[in-house]
């Protein structure tokens, strides 16, 4: 997960998610004498890994792909269907409202989190050598460790019309706002939203307090004598050294938005209505409930070339201006 | 430079390595999904109706929380050493999205809950039990009770055609009362019509206690009290044939919209817990046992938990007719066990199910652990429930509604998306008034057109 900040040797600093092809071969000096075996003994180590990878990602890619293009109850005989799932998944009014739910999520499981990151890392930042420090780390990480369902059932009490939420509300005299978060159709997805925002919170803060430790004490030091304040600094010096990590943060956030599944299922199972419904829900809903595994298939290429169309320029964004 | 030259050959190879697996992706993309199945063909052979003494391993197929299927398992094997169980439990959704795949694998389950049995007719997953229906005289057991078990050749309509299924008991549905909180707002016996059933609903709001505790979070609980009064609002036949599949039959009638006009009046009153769409089906049961609500509209599968959870505080009655007379309507359902059509030991599956229905001792089990009606030959008595309790009730109104031939299914089982994908949804707008009853009837409807034209 640690970016490779200041990695200077290998040229142009890289996420760690973009290609590593540019970088010299480690087989290199042996290949005069080992000619191709060496050249093929490489290839024999991934070998497992690229098996499964196979197996388990591009199969599955492309028979997803296949399947899309077919009506098919996942047991009988398919029926060739072309394009007709996509034009489904392009025209029908409740799958358009199910993925808008998801880009509303991104609200809350991507700029909340890393909003909230950036200010918590900027407060945490100045604690986090010693015992202390290593405290607040662990209590922002704990969410993360926590199963997703244990989180989604939780969090189902807290918001529950007699839940801990509620009964805060009524002791400060707010009773009238008190309600069945997630059963009220107005209600319901923000309050998903923050289940999610409180999930992905503690990890932004980790990333980013870990960013921010690699920063320079002397930009700080020289902005001081320049007579910047708190603010002026966090906009010169640590918005702008933050930018990998920022991106990696929004990377992951996006994806867990657009493709978020277990803590909907836990806490709504979509409802109420259609309400908080989300891409993941409705393919597993459509594929396994409705036996609908084209539609499925297509909704879920659909959700892929989505999360991809989001996540590209985040990473083209987050890498080019550094140098 | 080498380095450039060196990375061109890494590109080369990557390419060498992508090609392969694109051919594959392709090999696999060239016949239609589902072609290599072979559809088991129906088998004329003649079926037995002797276990004999050789061993015998059930692979059966059950529902957690349902404890009737394992306990029914085990005296048989008590009383047939020679056979044995592998049971594997899931709850009852992870059966429905599961049942097509196990069903068509290699180790298909000889005895399975089933949901929906339509689309696995269809795809000729299940054992026709015709067969089995003549050897063991199963038309000795009122028609009535294997009905909703026959599917038509090709899977539509259900309700007439081969025999597909077996109860493991069968259900009655209709509406637990607090008795407590009954004598509190001066109910002194169960209504006779609907019209008494809302008089006590408005003398429970006012006397502030809940008027009905009923879920509506992930799937419809609500729909309880729909069909209740949809099947009072009109002919119950029409509400069959729809679930049955027949052609022409609607929604979209009379009966339905009152039904949903009604439910909708309901919810405006404050007769639903106000949280209803945040209630699950477990919060419901916990809320009506800790004394929360007068009335819940469930199933006799709760009688027993009822009983040892409020005993001598819970009564219950079939939901009352609109005008006071003629006979009783209520959902009545088989715990539908089949045969898989690729199980091993066919034979000695419906030896099972015929013993679960006609040996006293499986006949007790079904009563006392299921809390159901355990079918079989009319001629067999009906194991006694102890007397003052909620079982000995449901009991009796299963009979009743038997001898009144009043048993629909639930429209909830007229298609396999129907429930999540129109009833849920739409129940969960009409409740919260984001949708009106002409709309909500329409959209189940058209959701049930656009299923059954798949």
């Amino acid at each position: 997960m640690t970016p490779a900040v200041g990695n200077a040797r290998t040229g142009p600093t890289t996420v760690p998610l973009a290609g590593r092809r540019n970088r010299p071969s480690p087989v290199r000096p042996h290949r005069r004498r080992w000619g191709r075996t060496a050249r093929w003994g490489g290839w024999l180590y991934v070998l497992p890994a690229l098996l499964m990878y196979a197996v388990f990602v591009l199969r599955p890619l492309a028979l997803t792909f296949q399947y899309s293009l077919y009506h098919w109850n996942g047991i009988g005989v398919a029926r060739w269907a072309g394009l007709d799932n996509y034009l489904t998944v392009f025209t029908d009014r409740d799958l358009l409202k199910i993925i808008s739910n998801a880009f509303v999520l991104i609200v809350f499981f991507s700029l909340i989190p890393v909003g909230l990151g950036l200010l918590v890392a900027s407060l945490v930042r100045r604690i986090t050598a010693g015992p202390f420090g290593t405290v607040v780390r662990t209590i922002l990480f704990l969410p993360q460790v926590i199963p997703l369902v244990a989180a989604g059932i939780a969090w189902s009490w807290l918001l529950s019309s007699n839940g801990l939420v509620n009964q805060v509300l009524r002791a400060v005299g707010l009773g009238g706002l008190a309600r069945a978060w997630l059963g009220d159709f107005d209600t319901a997805l923000p309050a998903v939203g923050v289940i999610g925002a409180w999930v992905l919170l503690g990890l932004c803060t980790i990333l980013l307090v870990t960013g921010m430790s690699k920063i320079d004490p002397a930009l700080y030091e020289a902005a001081r004598i320049d007579g910047a304040g708190p603010v002026r600094e966090f906009f010169a010096v640590t918005l702008p050294s933050l930018r990998h990590e920022i991106g990696v943060c929004l990377t992951v956030t996006v994806i867990a938005a657009l493709a978020s599944f277990d803590i909907v299922y836990i806490s709504t199972s979509g409802g109420p209505g259609l309400q908080t419904t989300v891409p993941g829900l409705e393919i597993y809903r459509l594929a396994f409930s409705q036996r609908q595994v084209g539609l499925a298939s297509a909704l879920a290429v659909v959700l892929m070339l989505l999360v991809l169309a989001c996540v590209l320029p985040i990473q083209r964004l987050t890498r080019e201006e550094k140098g | 430079m080498e380095v450039s030259g060196l990375s061109r050959k890494h590109l080369r190879r990557g390419l060498a390595l992508v090609v392969p697996l694109l051919t594959a992706a392709a090999i696999t993309a060239c016949s239609a999904p589902g072609a290599d199945q072979a559809s088991p063909e129906a088998s004329a052979a003649p079926v037995s109706t002797e276990l004999g003494s050789g061993p015998i391993t059930l692979e059966m197929y059950a529902e957690s929380g349902f404890p009737l299927a394992k306990a029914l398992a085990d005296e048989f094997t008590k009383q047939y050493p020679n056979v044995r169980f592998n049971v594997r439990e899931d709850q009852f959704t992870v059966i429905v999205e599961n049942a097509p795949r196990v069903l068509a694998s290699d180790n298909a389950p000889d005895i399975i809950r089933l949901p929906t049995e339509v689309d696995l007719v269809k795809d000729g997953l299940l054992k026709n039990l015709d067969p089995y229906f003549t050897a063991y005289g199963w038309d000795r057991f009122p028609a009535s009770q294997l009905v909703q078990l026959r599917v038509a050749e090709g899977g539509r309509p259900r309700g007439t055609g081969s025999l597909y299924g077996m109860g493991l008991g069968y259900s009655v549905t209709g509406v637990f009362y607090n008795k407590a909180l009954a004598r509190q707002v001066g109910m002194t016996e169960p209504p006779s019509t609907i019209a008494e059933f809302e008089e006590l609903l408005a003398k429970a709001k006012t006397a502030g206690v809940q008027p009905i505790m009923q879920f509506n979070k992930n799937t419809a609980g609500v729909n309880f009290p729909h069909q209740a009064l949809q099947n009072q609002f009109g002919d119950p036949a029409q509400i069959a044939d729809w679930i049955f599949q027949k052609p022409g039959a609607t929604f979209d009638t009379p009966a339905a919209l009152k039904a949903t006009q009604t439910i909708q009046r309901w919810a405006q009153a404050g007769y639903f817990p106000k949280d209803a769409n945040a209630l699950d089906y477990t919060a419901m049961m916990g809320e009506f046992q800790k004394g929360h609500g007068l009335f819940m509209f469930n199933g006799d599968w709760e009688s027993g938990n009822l009983d040892r959870s409020m005993p001598g505080n819970v009564g219950f009655f079939l939901f009352p007719t609109e005008s006071g007379t003629g006979r009783h309507v209520a959902m009545s359902a088989p715990n539908t066990f089949g045969v898989g059509a690729k199980a091993k030991h066919p034979d000695a599956a419906a030896f099972f199910l015929n013993w679960v229905h006609t040996n006293p001792t499986a006949r007790e089990i079904s009563v006392t652990v299921g809390g159901s009606h355990p079918g079989g030959p009319s001629d067999l008595a009906v194991p006694a429930a102890p007397a003052g309790s909620v079982l000995a009730q449901t009991l009796k109104a299963s009979q009743q509604l038997g001898a009144e031939n009043g048993a629909v299914d639930f429209t909830a089982n007229a298609t396999g998306g129907i429930f999540a994908a129109a009833i849920t949804p739409e129940l969960q707008k009409l409740v919260a008034g984001q949708q009106t009853p002409q709309g909500y009837v329409q959209a189940v409807q058209a959701e049930y057109a656009k299923e059954l034209s798949r």
